[in-house]
């Protein structure tokens, strides 16, 4: 099913030829700051044979596009541009065959270029946008599809600039700028804990507060409306303050004590090979706490109703599913609402983006007719948007005499992944568990192998091991709502089987380069572990409390290839001076915008390993701002080297997700080497450090 | 009712007349009643940087500046680097040049970190760039882009 979930099978639903001359392009993803409308533009401009300027691209808009469900799992290229190229190459067959008639001639003598049609190389009397305003292109993609080869594409390929720059740096393209007339200020007034009762408020207080319009209480939802957005942070500021709440009960013990020490039932996810008798064995776990997505931009949506219609704008990463998941709260048809995806600050999985539209859609429904802007606090984004989920990964393996690994099992400790709107039916939407008429969130089961895994993503090793055993176990023990975060489980069971590996190339003396390259049987991984030894030839040192560490890994063992190594120094503190990478994406759509990609996986992972860890209070998450949850500063973030090797003959891979968990297992080894102590507890801190070194 | 007054601030070179009560923080003030946008709400706390504008030279955040404590002084926001379409300031058209973005959210506040310290200091070394821009967060991970931008206006500044 070439990645299309539902609509999307004709060609006229990703191209139409428009009155003025463009050419309209739709696609089902959506932009979230990594570059992908322009990467998909260049795709479309290749095989309609347009400049990209010529072409408009619409991104995910429930009235418009095709319904490509989630822009995630670093898919929108290898699946969404996949789709999109095979769509566009369609259009172009059905021109050219029409213009072949017309010309009397063969399809094989006509070529387009620039949208002129030329016969034999000289220009015809026909033209592409013509012809394409003139067919039916209700027809399958399927029956016609056929994309260009590699040698006739011009802008694939290019580091062709992000059509959207400009307007995101000095413009004001965001949810958040939205002021249509008559637009009210919606602000959320919430616990910080899933499943908090609403016990006390005064709503006529609350609404004589300055500026206030209107107050929506309904069972422990409970927000309000405002005229301007500094009312609104006001008014909602005094009713956090006077508003009391009954809070569930906190969990008996520590996160890490909690989803460390699991012991339910597990699921077995791969047992393959027989065990020989071991010669050594070796073993270790790997932890991370809860993380914040932590957007520099909290979750927003406009939502406006007009009779029994609702329309909404959201940054959310599928406004599809948010559409069917917001019908279902709200008890009406999914042809009554339509979402239309709006910019919103950077995205990095399933954050509170689809929370705030139904807020906003719950909000505005007592407001007919005006628009509604809600925008959560940052201590809401802290408090109440889905959590990075903690995990625990352990990983063992058996080593024979001559120093190969015979056997690798990794048991796999998670807490969810998959909540995201629409998942197991439910509309796992916040403000949908808080009405009167709750729909709360189901008991989430995890993503299928289908979907490369949730949290045993990267679970099995990529190693040609000969038995290899991995088990995964959903903690359902903790009061916090979790979903996904890039890359899902594999940060952290990279980090199990990376930092192990490690530590068989340490303690039975081998090289840890060729250690992996000799338990490999893909070429293409083998090549990323050479490319990035010989990058990082110089900064390879280890001295007084300066260390290096490798670290490989295939994302969701199907997807790109990546291979890290990472500097380290520490002293007072532990600081990462340098990062080099080798990524085999197959083919490469945009370098710049493949590299920046990595570039900022690598600037966050470093983050996640060295600082972030959500705190919690029983029920609740204490954090409410940056101060209590530092990330990577502009002075802590080392050089940092990419080479991409290119595979322009090979299907593209993506590449967002490809480097969270080698880096942060670089980084983990690089400390080992370094200062002798192996530290696989995120965030690596030197309070750790120091432990792990007594 | 808030207790509004007219208050006349010196806005981009420009003076600008607005009613509102005097604890609003300046970022509301423009976002809200003067439809500057390019100042973006991020934190609300002082504590990110995706608000800053320049006052008197300096690089502060809005977002818990009262309007009270401004008038007289000279504010420069965003949009004095420059609007879409029209010729952007050269720190604006190098964030261009260098692709120096993800989502683009932060950057706002950043080039005004980054064009107080160039007024003040032309020509700093690679840490002082990055010890001007320790106030502003960026979470997709363009440091070395940005600072690639801002290093790439000195180098120009001092040939």
């Amino acid at each position: 099913m070439n990645g299309q979930v539902g609509s999307g099978h004709l060609i006229s639903d990703w191209v139409r030829f428009e009155d003025d001359g463009r050419v309209t392009v739709f696609t089902g993803r959506v932009e979230l700051g990594q570059g992908n409308q322009t990467a998909l533009l260049q795709m479309a401009a290749d095989e309609l044979c347009l400049d990209p300027s010529d072409i408009s691209l619409v991104p995910a808009d429930t009235a418009q596009t095709p319904d490509e469900g989630y822009t995630a799992g670093s898919m929108s290229i290898s699946v969404g541009g996949a789709s999109l190229r095979r769509a566009t190459s369609a259009a172009r067959v059905l021109v050219l065959a029409e213009a072949a008639r017309r010309l009397n001639t063969a399809v094989a003598d006509l070529s387009v270029r620039c949208g002129a049609i030329l016969h034999s190389g000289v220009p015809s009397t026909e033209d592409l946008h013509a012809i394409g305003r003139a067919l039916d292109l209700d027809l399958p993609v399927a029956d016609h599809a056929d994309p260009l080869p590699r040698a006739d594409r011009i802008y694939s390929g290019t580091s062709t600039p992000r059509i959207d720059l400009a307007a995101r740096v000095l413009g004001a393209p965001f949810v958040h700028d939205l002021r249509p007339e008559g637009m009210l200020h919606g602000r959320m007034v919430r616990a910080p804990a899933v499943g908090a009762e609403l016990t006390s408020v005064d709503l006529e207080a609350l609404r004589a507060r300055p500026g206030v319009v209107d107050v929506v209480r309904d069972g422990s939802f409970l927000g309000l409306l405002a005229r301007t957005s500094w009312q609104a942070v006001r008014a909602q500021d005094w009713a956090l303050r006077n508003t009391q709440w009954d809070m569930p009960a906190g969990p008996e013990g520590t996160v890490s004590q909690i989803v460390r020490c699991a012991d339910g039932p597990a699921d077995e996810i791969c047992a393959a090979g027989d065990r020989a008798a071991a010669h050594q064995s070796f073993g270790l776990t790997a932890t991370r706490p809860f993380l914040s997505h932590g957007s520099i931009g909290p979750s927003a949506a406009l939502a406006l109703w007009d009779k029994d219609r609702l329309t909404v704008q959201s940054h959310s990463q599928g406004v599809f599913p948010l559409r069917g998941a917001m019908a279902r709260v709200l008890g009406l048809d999914a042809g009554q609402i339509t979402v239309t995806h709006t910019p919103g600050a950077g995205c990095y999985g399933h954050n509170g983006a689809d929370d705030a539209a139904m807020d906003a859609a719950i909000l505005a429904r007592h407001v007919p007719g005006r628009p509604v802007l809600v925008v959560w606090s940052r201590a809401e984004e802290f408090r109440n948007a889905p959590l990075g989920p903690a995990m625990a990964t352990t990983a063992q393996a058996e080593v024979d005499e001559t120093g190969r690994i015979q056997a690798f099992d990794v048991q796999v400790n998670s807490v969810p992944h998959a909540n995201r709107p629409g998942t197991q039916g439910a509309p796992n939407l916040l403000a949908g568990t808080q009405l009167a008429t709750s729909i709360p969130f189901p008991i989430s089961k995890d993503l299928g192998p289908e979907r490369g895994g949730g949290a045993d993503r990267n679970g099995i090793p990529y190693y040609a091991i000969s038995s290899v055993g991995v088990t995964k176990r959903l903690v359902h023990d903790l009061p916090y709502r979790s979903s996904s975060l890039r890359g899902l489980g594999a940060t952290v069971n990279v980090l199990a089987i990376e930092a192990l590996i490690d530590r068989i190339a340490c303690d039975t003396g081998q090289d840890p380069a060729e250690l992996r390259i000799a338990h490999l049987d893909d070429p293409r991984a083998q090549a990323v572990i050479r490319t990035v030894m010989e990058m990082s030839g110089t900064h390879r040192v280890t001295d007084d409390g300066t260390g290096w560490g490798l670290a490989f890994a295939r994302y969701k063992n199907s997807a790109a290839y990546a291979a890290i190594v990472a500097s380290v120094a520490v002293d007072e503190d532990v600081r990462v001076s340098k990062v080099s990478a080798a990524i085999d994406m197959g083919e490469v759509i945009n370098p710049d915008g493949a590299i920046n990609q990595i570039e900022g996986g690598i600037i966050q992972s470093i983050s996640w390993a060295l600082k972030e860890q959500l705190r919690f209070d029983g029920a609740g998450v204490a954090t409410e701002t940056w101060l209590d949850y530092p990330i990577l500063t502009f002075s802590e973030v080392p050089e940092i080297a990419v080479r991409l090797i290119d595979r322009p003959d090979d299907p593209p891979l993506g590449c967002a997700e490809a480097v969270q968990g080698p880096v942060v297992a670089a980084i983990s080894s690089a400390i080992h080497n370094a200062v002798g102590a192996r530290v696989t507890d995120m965030p690596f801190t030197r309070d750790r450090i120091i432990t792990a070194m007594m | 009712m808030d207790n509004l007054r007219p208050f006349l601030l010196q806005i981009n070179g420009e003076a600008t007349q607005v009613d509102a009560a005097p604890e609003t923080p300046l970022l509301y003030v423009l976002r809200d009643q003067l439809g500057l946008m390019g100042t973006r709400f991020g934190c609300g706390q002082g504590t990110c940087g995706a608000c800053m504008v320049i006052v008197d030279g300096k690089a502060v955040t809005a977002c818990d500046l009262t309007v009270e404590a401004l008038e007289g002084a000279r504010i420069e926001t965003i949009e004095s680097l420059g609007r879409d379409g029209a010729a952007f300031h050269p720190l604006a058209q190098a964030v261009l040049d260098e692709q120096a973005a993800q989502c683009g959210y932060c950057l706002p506040g950043i080039l005004i970190s980054a064009k107080a310290l160039l007024d003040a200091n032309p020509t700093p070394n690679d840490a002082e760039i990055r010890a001007a821009l320790d106030g502003n967060l960026c979470r997709c991970g363009a440091h070395l882009r940005i600072l690639r931008a801002i290093s790439a206006v000195v180098a120009k500044a001092s040939t």
